[in-house]
Parts: C-alpha cells; structure tokens; sequence
C-alpha cells in the first residue's frame, strides 16, 4: 500500500500507465500480432511530439501565462526552409541541420523580443510572430514539394536495433533536458521564476536571461522537430506543423508537468506522448469512425486528467 | 476632463479601430457606404459573440482553447437540427450550454487546469461536428437568415448587432451584481469565497453564459454563410483570444471589458479587409495580420506608460 503512495505520488505514472493500458487493449485486440509493428510506429509518431513537448515543457515551466504557440509555424518554416538549401544533395545535410537550428534561435529571439520590449502577453507575442513565421514559410514554400536528401530520408526512416532512429534522437534530447532541468543552474532557475517570479528576482537570478534562453530553446527544438519530419515524411508541407500546437502542450500536461509552473516533468512527456498516439491507434484498430475517434481521444484525455488531477493549478 | 482608467483603457481598442477604418476609406472610398459598411463588418457580429464568450471565461482567470471547435459544433446544429426540427435543435444546444456550465463547475472542483480541459473538449466538439455534417453541408433557417440579412434604415445590421451586443454584455458583466462577482472571482476568489459567495455557481454561471453567446456566435455565422462545416470557425479560438487582449482585457485579474471586446472583434475583422484592399499578395496576408496585432499592442504600451504618469507625477 504504500509503496503503491509512493508510485501514485509520481506524477508522470499515470501517462505511462493510461499507455501501457491502451498498448494492451490494442494488442489484445489484434491478437498479439501488431506488437512489434504498434511499438515502432508508436515511437515514431510519439518522438515528434516529444521533440517539441521538451521545448514546450521548458517554456510552460516558466509560469502562468508561458506558452509558446509559434512552434507549429516554427516547424513549418524550419522544415521549409532546410529542403530548400538542402536541395537533394546529401553534402548539404549538416548545412541544412546549421539552417534550421538557426531559423530556431530567430523565431525565438524574435518571440522574447516582443515579450520584453512590448510587454505583450507571451500567448498574443508568440501568436502574432507565428502568423509573420508562417507568412515566411508560405512565401519560401511556394507550393513546391522538395525531396529530402536520400541519406537524410533514410536515416529519419529507419531503425536501429529495431528502435526508429527518430525516437533514439528523442531520447537523447529528452536525456539532455532532464540534466539540463535537474542538475545545471539553469534548471533551477527556470523552476525558480515558475514557482515565484518575485522571489527569483529577489534572489537575484537573472530572469531576463533565463526566460530568453528558454524561449530561443523552445524554438530550436521545434524547428529541429520540423527538420527531422520534414525528412521522415519526404517533404516539407505548410500544415505540417498544424497538430503539433495542442499536442505539445497536451503532452507537457498530461505528463505532469504543472500548468502553473514551476514544476516540470520530462519523463511524463514520454508517456504521454506515447500514450496520444496509442490512443488514435487503438480507435483505428476498432474500426471507428473520423468523429467517434475525436470524441473519444477528447474524453479520454479528461478522464487522464481527471484521475491524475487536484495538482495545485492555476489556470 | 477627467478619464477613468477603464475609459482609458477602451481609449486604445477604439482608436486603433478608427485609424483602421479611417485607412481602409482612404484607399476605398466606395467603402463609404450602407453597402460597403455592412460588407466590411458582416463577418464581425460572430467573431464579436465568440470574442465576449472568451471573455466571460477569462474573467474568471481560465481560458477557452475549445472556442473555435465549440462554434462549429454550433454551426453545424443549427444548419442540421435547429433547421429542420428546432426542438431538438433548441434542446442539443441547451445541452451543450448545460456541458459548459459542468465544465466550470469540474474545473473549479477539481482544480484542473482550464487550457488542458478545453483542450481536450475541443476534440469531442469537433468530433461531433464531424459526426453532425461529415461534409459542408446543412442550410440555415429562415428566420436566422432573415435577422442576419434585414436592412435596418440608415445604419447597416453589422453595426447595429455590434452595439446591441457591447451594450447588453456591458450591462450584464459590468453593471449587474452577477457580473461584478464573477469579475471578483477573477480579482480574488479567496475574498468572493470570504463574503459567503458560491465560487462553484459563479464559475459555473460565467461559464453558462459564454456557452450561451458561443452558441449565439454559431447561430449568426450559418445565418451569414448559409451552410456549415465542421471545420468552419476553427480559427476563432485564437481570434477570440487576440480579440480580448486587444480590447484590453488580461489574462489574469477579472480585468475585462464588454465593449473593447467587441471592439477588438471588429478591428481584427477589419485588419483582414484593409489589407486586402492594400493589394499585399495573399502569401504575406496572414503575417501583415501579425504585424497590425503587434502595432496595436505596441500603441497600448505607449497609452499604459502615458495613463501611468498621469497616475504618479
């Protein structure tokens, strides 16, 4: 009993919970026989949202208010904008990574930028770049449809050690993230503003610095989430981004990471990005239908909300 | 003359609207009409209606990131249902008032998150959009279309629906006791809690009434379109939002205001037929949108730091 306190006062357990369930039912139902097949494309699916829910946390992390709504528009351009330069030629990979992380740290000074200097809201800041951002991507894009490079392609595409190359590079962001937020003075300092700005400020952290690092982060990590789709699924297209703005910040809050700050997760974004391709996967298994399948994805997220849920919140 | 800080505050939305409006007539004087008027705001009066309901939620401190799906399930009862049998279509979209007013008594109870909660409820709303017209489809009933279409003498419907609305939603949210006490639960809802006051029943009823004007938002976008989809209104959840801010509402505080929602609602509608009429090529439309959010907001600061200096010479 209470060992199971122990695990239950873990926050990120329910999203792996709700996940193994939903593997089990999925696997059951199909007769054991889409195991393997599930596992992989789960965690292919589930590492781009990953990617971005990392950066995301980061952002969320850093109090009431902080959410960053430029990472679909990011994504796009990123994805965009790499393929263009990259131009089916493997030699230019590396050229294309360097382009990409670039337009990140663009995106994300501009974002601060606005923040700080207009005073604006962070969701109205990051809302009205987006709409500049996707501006850019509509413009470089000019419908035109360009090929990965092969190399590229088939490193986004394959496995290793029958794990997708994809979800290895999520880990390793993930893994980073976690010594980034628990064990460097960095971490401490974004939990620090998110639990109370006024104290931080007291404490003498410097809190300009800080969120405009997490910023330009948050958006690095989703123009390299859009680098890396942009190559899984042969091409870069202007709603390519368009899910990934409730997904992220779904994954971040089903993960257990706290709403109003201060509190952040990086294990749980596992889980429950996992768990939200699960879920869209098992309803395709039973055969339901477009709207079923919405309603159902929506009340099951409430429900994981509900039974995770009397965290201290603030929105 | 001496302004109060909330004249102040609606001082900015409604210059910026002047400025806007006042351009768009300089480069398309034929806009200068009965005609062009009701052409310019036609597609105003819903934005405005959803604008008020997600500032009825965000006056008590949450947000409502399932607006836009919300709006197109209301759409798409009232080109099905509320068409060819009002009652049931009456009765679904009491029902999904009803769902929202169990939403703010489960976010209250439960302490969830508000964002998280939408977020999910955007996915049933727009499930069952799905499910109600699985494509566009649907037609609007006649009497929706008469109100949506009349001719009122000298000033076009989109303005006069645009006043009836700001100054019904200004009576109710600014000067009727309700209203005052949601806006309390959004300034501090210890003290609310404090006076005696049920903070369950004021969540629930700030999230009644924007159900309410959601649904009202629905009614009037098929009465305007004529048909509905499932995926007609999607943008209107950040539209609702930056409608807000730019009426100089916030985020947090039950600092809100009726009339510069509304007033947003119709700049942002605005900004997308000035630049239109600017001839900017439609790659670059979406981003001038931006830059005018971003102008507008920055024109705000400006006033806050003049309103500040009045307040301490």
């Amino acid at each position: 009993m209470n060992g199971m306190r122990t695990l239950g006062a873990k926050p990120w357990i329910w999203s792996f919970a709700a996940a193994v369930i939903v593997w089990v039912t999925t696997v059951w139902f199909t007769g054991g026989s889409s195991a393997v097949g599930l596992s992989q494309a789960t965690l292919t699916f589930a590492a781009f949202s990953i990617i971005v829910g990392v950066g995301q946390m980061f952002v969320i992390t850093l109090g009431p208010g902080n959410i960053d709504l430029s990472v679909p528009a990011t994504m796009t351009l990123s994805g965009t904008v790499a393929l263009k330069v990259m131009d089916v030629q493997d030699s230019m990979i590396l050229v294309g990574l360097l382009l990409a992380i670039f337009v990140g740290i663009a995106i994300g000074m501009g974002n601060y930028a606005l923040i700080k200097l207009l005073r604006i809201p962070p969701i109205i800041a990051t809302l009205s770049m987006s709409f500049i951002v996707q501006s850019f991507a509509i413009w470089t894009n000019r419908g035109l449809r360009i090929k990965p490079p092969e190399m590229l392609s088939s490193f986004a595409t394959s496995y290793t050690f029958g794990i997708p190359n994809v979800a290895l590079i999520a880990l390793l962001i993930s893994v980073l993230a976690w010594v980034l937020l628990e064990k460097s003075v960095y971490g401490r300092r974004i939990s620090a503003i998110g639990q109370s700005s006024f104290a931080a400020r007291m404490a003498g952290i410097p809190i300009d610095g800080t969120r405009f690092v997490t910023y330009v982060l948050c958006s690095v990590l989703a123009a390299l989430c859009g680098y890396l789709l942009a190559s899984f699924s042969g091409g870069a297209a202007l709603n390519m981004g368009a899910e990934y703005l409730l997904m992220s910040i779904a994954v971040v809050v089903i993960g257990g990471t706290a709403v109003a700050g201060g509190n952040s997760n990086v294990p749980g974004i596992w889980g429950a990005s996992l768990f939200m391709f699960l879920v869209v996967s098992m309803l395709n298994t039973y055969g339901f239908g477009a709207g079923v399948r919405l309603i159902l994805t929506g009340l099951i997220i409430i429900a994981v909300i509900l039974a995770a849920g009397g965290r201290k919140a603030l929105r | 003359m001496k302004l109060s800080s909330g004249a102040i505050r609606l001082v900015i939305p409604a210059v910026s609207l002047a400025v806007l409006l006042a351009a768009v007539f300089y480069m398309q004087p034929r806009a200068m009409s009965y005609t062009g008027l009701n052409l310019l705001f036609n597609l105003a009066v819903p934005i405005a209606l959803a604008t008020i309901a997600q500032m009825l939620i965000m006056s008590v401190n949450d947000l409502d990131l399932s607006m836009g799906t919300f709006v197109s399930f209301t759409a798409c009862v009232t080109a099905t249902f509320l068409q060819t049998s009002p009652a049931i279509g009456i009765l679904i979209l009491a029902g999904a008032i009803a769902a929202y007013a169990a939403l703010g008594v489960i976010i209250h109870i439960r302490q969830l998150p508000s964002i998280v909660v939408t977020l999910g409820m955007s996915f049933v709303w727009g499930g069952l959009a799905v499910l109600l017209l699985p494509s566009p489809g649907g037609a609007a009933p006649g009497w929706v279309r008469w109100i949506m279409t009349a001719k009122p003498p000298v000033v076009p419907m989109a303005i006069v629906a645009s006043v009836i609305i700001a100054a019904i939603t200004h009576f109710l949210v600014m000067r009727s006791s309700l209203g005052v006490l949601i806006r309390g639960v959004g300034g501090n809802q210890r003290s609310v809690e404090r006076a005696g006051w049920s903070v369950v029943g004021l969540r629930a009823a700030a999230y009644a009434m924007a159900g309410f004007f959601a649904v009202l938002a629905g009614i009037a976008l098929v009465g305007l379109t004529t048909s509905a989809d499932a995926n007609i209104a999607l943008r209107y959840t950040l539209l609702s939002i930056a409608g807000v801010i730019l009426g100089g509402g916030e985020f947090v505080g039950g600092r809100v205001s009726p009339i510069g929602a509304v007033i947003g609602a119709l700049t942002l509608t605005l900004a997308g037929s000035f630049l239109s009429f600017m001839r900017i090529s439609p790659d670059w439309q979406i981003g001038a949108q931006g830059a005018i959010l971003i102008v507008v907001l920055a024109l705000r600061l400006f006033l806050n730091r003049l309103e500040k200096r009045e307040k301490n010479p």
